[in-house]
């Protein structure tokens, strides 16, 4: 049956007028190509966008589980195969999950349950062997008002939670840390303004593939699940409110965090915030959730967990400072990728100085996710 | 009144004595390529759809064998796009070319011609007991059009879309994926296709409202009118405004592209946000193009064979116009992570959520239809269940997805893959293979084969069904769409919906070969094949109709 599957799809593939173009560069690398992955495969022209990392970590070894490197559970905070939601650990993700698993899901599978045994009960009573001779009703309007009426009193009783859903995902509490997020083809880069700390994330590669270059480490299951792993984690503490700044510089991006119940496009040209207050600390992971070009599928997004203790550790070992310490290294942010890149995330690391958590943070909570043009 | 109607319409030609033949048809090429003849215009728009319909397929083929492993084993293979080539962002754009090409085929150059162009050409006329469209040389250009856009479609995947061949920007074409982010004449093409296509549509629409309005027999009043012809009518009012937009959008897409504008870069002063409501105050009403007149050959179906007059004719029928209405301002819950306005937000929340009301109605009337009924299960009916319960099934997950908090998690994961699947490929797909069945005699004068019918329908339950139905599954954990490679943990459900697409590829090909077996030696049909259930005009008319049909008018009592 597979064959029969395979063949009538080629069959009819055949039929595209691109079936019959080679392009005539081409068949010498055709039969090279056809093991995967082919070591003979030429390193992929777009890795000249890809920077070849100078990786912190060969310089400094890892030790798995050390702040940014935390050891993933699996099953929490990254997909498993489930046939449901994953795990919860935000405020407003574990009231939308309630709201889908314990009202939205059984309200589906009531509706489509009658719909069913209607339709099996219309199908057996009144088949033609048990029912001749077919009424001709085709009115009653009593039962037409009800089957009107009743879909929005239950449209009603989803919409109420739902819109309170909503209000509480954009009334957050003032934030406690700022993190910029920006996205790249293909890979994050994320800022925290008020710290000093500026870094790009790329997904790390197998061990085996042959587009990873010698410079860039691969990945092993310390790092997380393949694909969903990357080179330099986010750090955010754990407990905190955590205001992201989500924009992009290429193409459309979305930030995207399935387990903290957030996902943010992130628009060239724009700021649009959204927010966390994660209360476990560990290691989660999501993906790039707007199509955004050949490697759309390889720009994950991995955030790890810490205590407040940790996560200072964290910001020092990122060159960056705490709020009210001396900046450490106050070369550092000027001179990543990042912030050269971008005068704005320059402008907006000055902040960090002042001793308190910056005010800025603090007073934006009811401008919730209103789009400004960034310049 | 079917003999009145044979006898008469002849006497007319006889009189030009170039032609003898009964039905005065001309020549192979005339007829076929010239052709002003509403039921050959509505031949040709099936045979399209058909071909369309198997590119589109073979290249959901080509996306479910990639997937059902971890890890690229397809793309990096020659390929008819962009063969041969050993680079990775090549082989993960091509995905992203598969994509975009299996959307806009099936969209706009399957489900579109096949409904519209196809049954709604083919059976508006006979239904409100016209002798042909108002404006048959228009009908010929709809037709026409469609075939350089279909070419341009797929002769951009000849030429550099920036990465590699082909377009690779998603069928939504988002700015700035599709301006800057995708050199090259690719995208160029797709828009050129996009419009030729588009206007192709306002054309049928304009043929259709003018058809529908003044040329229904006598007698035949609107609240009259089968629900098929009620829903072609609301569907083209749809197409004549919501195309134009669209238009206008891949216009200034174009001249972003090319001339220097800036509508949709930031940097010019443009917004890449705006794109997206233009294309989806299109693209929204859209999804009803594709499924209304799916609605309004469910409800001939279900009357046929439950041998019942339809269940509140008038609430069907407005609720479709209720659907058209409505779908024009809910564009924006496509996107509900763009960072809009809680208000709006909630506004398009609620929005949404109202739609469900008119097509409850619909899905109930149907029932109330069945119930009481003396129903027989031939193979149009059998479609037609199926898909009351698919489009159910997808209709309360389009619900979850109309919440703007809970969209937040499931917004371009394989949910809403699951979701409009559910309703586009099980919905507007069963509708299609409902109508071809239900038709296919009056269409071709000759009876399909029962038993293969059957064995489609079955086959390509299960198989879509197992397609769709885990992707709930990939969705809720978090898969995202539009990726050609996933992490192992999604391996499990993604190779059980590669397996349904094999079982669903097998009924397909029972479905053409009952469809040649049929066209060949199929069993003669009778005018009226269904018994007393059907009691619209086409089954007045001899299988197949006579080429001109009502030259005498029926009266409708």
């Amino acid at each position: 049956m597979r064959l029969i599957g395979w063949a009538i799809a080629l069959a009819a593939a055949g039929l595209t007028p691109a079936a019959a173009q080679t392009p005539a560069s081409a068949p010498s690398q055709t039969s090279s190509a056809a093991s995967t992955p082919s070591v003979n495969a030429t390193p992929p022209a777009g890795t000249a966008q890809n920077p070849g990392q100078p990786d912190v970590a060969q310089s400094i070894a890892i030790v798995p589980g050390s702040v940014g490197h935390a050891l993933p559970t699996p099953g929490i905070g990254q997909p498993d195969g489930r046939k449901g939601l994953q795990d919860q650990f935000t405020p407003i993700g574990r009231e939308a999950a309630n709201f889908h698993d314990y009202w939205l899901l059984p309200l589906c599978a009531i509706i489509s349950a009658i719909v069913l045994i209607l339709m099996v009960v219309a199908i057996v009573r009144f088949r033609r062997g048990a029912n001749p001779v077919p009424s001709r009703n085709s009115h009653n309007t009593t039962i037409e008002v009800i089957w009107t009426l009743v879909p929005v009193l239950i449209l009603v009783a989803i919409a109420i939670p739902s819109i309170r859903l909503l209000r509480h995902t954009y009334t957050p509490p003032p934030a406690d840390l700022t993190v910029k997020v920006t996205g790249h083809q293909w890979y994050w880069s994320y800022e925290l303004p008020d710290y000093g700390v500026s870094f790009d994330s790329y997904m790390l590669k197998e061990a085996n593939d042959p587009t990873r270059q010698a410079n860039q480490r691969a990945r092993t299951d310390a790092d997380g699940p393949p694909l969903l792993a990357v080179d330099n984690r986010l750090v955010i503490p754990a407990g905190k409110v955590v205001k992201f700044i989500v924009t992009a510089d290429d193409v459309i991006h979305s930030f995207a965090m399935p387990s903290f119940w957030i996902k943010q496009d992130a628009n060239p040209g724009q700021l649009h915030e959204t927010w966390a207050k994660v209360d476990r600390q560990g290691v989660y992971f999501g993906q790039c959730s707007e199509l955004c070009g050949a490697r759309h599928g390889f720009m994950p997004i991995s955030i790890e967990v810490t205590s407040p203790a940790q996560f200072a550790q964290w910001v020092a070992s990122k060159g960056g400072h705490m709020p009210g310490a001396a900046p450490a290294a106050p070369d550092s942010t000027a001179a990543s990728p990042v912030s050269t890149a971008s005068p704005a995330a320059a402008a907006a690391a000055v902040p960090a100085a002042a001793p308190s958590p910056s005010p800025a943070t603090a007073t934006n909570t009811n401008v919730a996710n209103r789009a400004t043009q960034a310049q | 009144m079917s003999t009145t109607a044979d006898s008469l319409h002849l006497q007319p030609h006889e009189a030009h004595g170039a032609h003898h033949e009964a039905d005065h048809k001309p020549g192979f090429f005339v007829r076929w390529f010239m052709s002003t003849n509403h039921k050959d215009i509505g031949t040709l728009y099936l045979i399209f759809a058909i071909l369309a319909g198997t590119i589109g397929g073979a290249i959901s083929g080509i996306m479910r064998w990639e997937l059902m492993e971890p890890g690229i084993q397809v793309l990096n293979h020659a390929w008819p796009i962009g063969s041969g080539t050993a680079n990775f962002d090549e082989w993960t754009h091509h995905w992203n070319v598969l994509i975009s090409a299996h959307a806009l085929i099936m969209i706009f150059f399957t489900i579109m011609p096949a409904m519209m162009g196809g049954f709604g050409n083919w059976f508006v006329p006979l239904m409100i007991g016209a002798p042909d469209m108002a404006f048959p040389r228009m009908n010929n250009i709809s037709f026409w059009l469609l075939v350089p856009s279909f070419l341009l479609l797929l002769g951009s995947t000849l030429v550099s879309g920036g990465t590699g061949l082909g377009a690779g920007t998603g069928w939504t074409l988002y700015a700035p994926l599709s301006t800057s982010g995708s050199a090259g004449p690719a995208v160029d093409m797709v828009i050129f296709s996009m419009h030729l296509a588009g206007a192709s549509s306002i054309l049928g629409a304009i043929n259709f409202i003018t058809t529908i309005f003044n040329m229904r027999a006598p007698g035949m009043t609107l609240h009259k009118m089968p629900l098929f012809v009620w829903s072609v009518l609301v569907t083209a009012f749809l197409l004549l405004l919501a195309l134009p937009v669209l238009a206008g959008a891949i216009t200034m897409l174009l001249t972003d592209r090319n001339f220097g504008t800036a509508f949709f870069d930031a940097s010019g002063g443009g917004n890449v946000v705006l794109y997206q409501h233009l294309f989806w105050f299109f693209g929204h009403p859209e999804v009803y193009i594709m499924v209304l007149p799916g609605f309004g050959m469910i409800s001939q179906i279900v009357a046929t064979f439950s041998r019942k007059p339809v269940f509140g004719y008038l609430g069907m029928a407005y609720a479709m116009v209720a659907i058209g209405v409505i779908g024009f301002v809910v564009w924006a819950h496509h996107m509900f992570t763009t960072g809009m306005s809680v208000d709006e937000k909630m506004y398009f929340t609620a929005a949404t959520m109202i739609i469900a009301v008119p097509t409850g109605v619909k899905i109930f009337s149907w029932i109330a239809t069945m119930w009481g009924g003396s129903i027989t299960f031939e193979t149009p009916m059998l479609f037609a269940i199926g898909f009351i319960f698919l489009f159910t099934v997808g209709g309360v997950t389009g619900v979850v997805l109309a919440n703007g908090g809970v969209d937040t998690y499931m917004q371009d994961t394989y949910y809403v893959v699951a979701h409009f699947h559910y309703v586009l490929s099980l919905g507007a797909i069963f509708s299609i293979f409902a109508g071809f069945y239900y038709w296919f005699p009056k269409m071709s004068g000759r009876m399909y084969n029962e038993l293969l019918g059957k064995l489609h329908f079955f086959i390509m339950f299960i198989g879509v069904n197992m397609v769709f139905f885990p992707m709930h599954f990939l969705g809720l954990d978090g898969m995202p769409r539009r990726i050609p490679d996933y992490t192992p943990a999604f391996a499990y459900w993604n190779k059980i919906s590669s397996i349904g697409y094999m079982i669903t590829a097998v009924g397909v090909a029972i479905f053409f070969v009952n469809l040649f077996w049929s066209l060949a030696a199929g069993r003669k049909a009778p005018n009226n094949p269904w018994g007393e259930g059907a009691t619209t005009l086409e089954w007045t008319l001899s299988s197949p109709p006579p080429f001109h049909q009502f030259s005498t008018l029926p009266v409708i009592d």
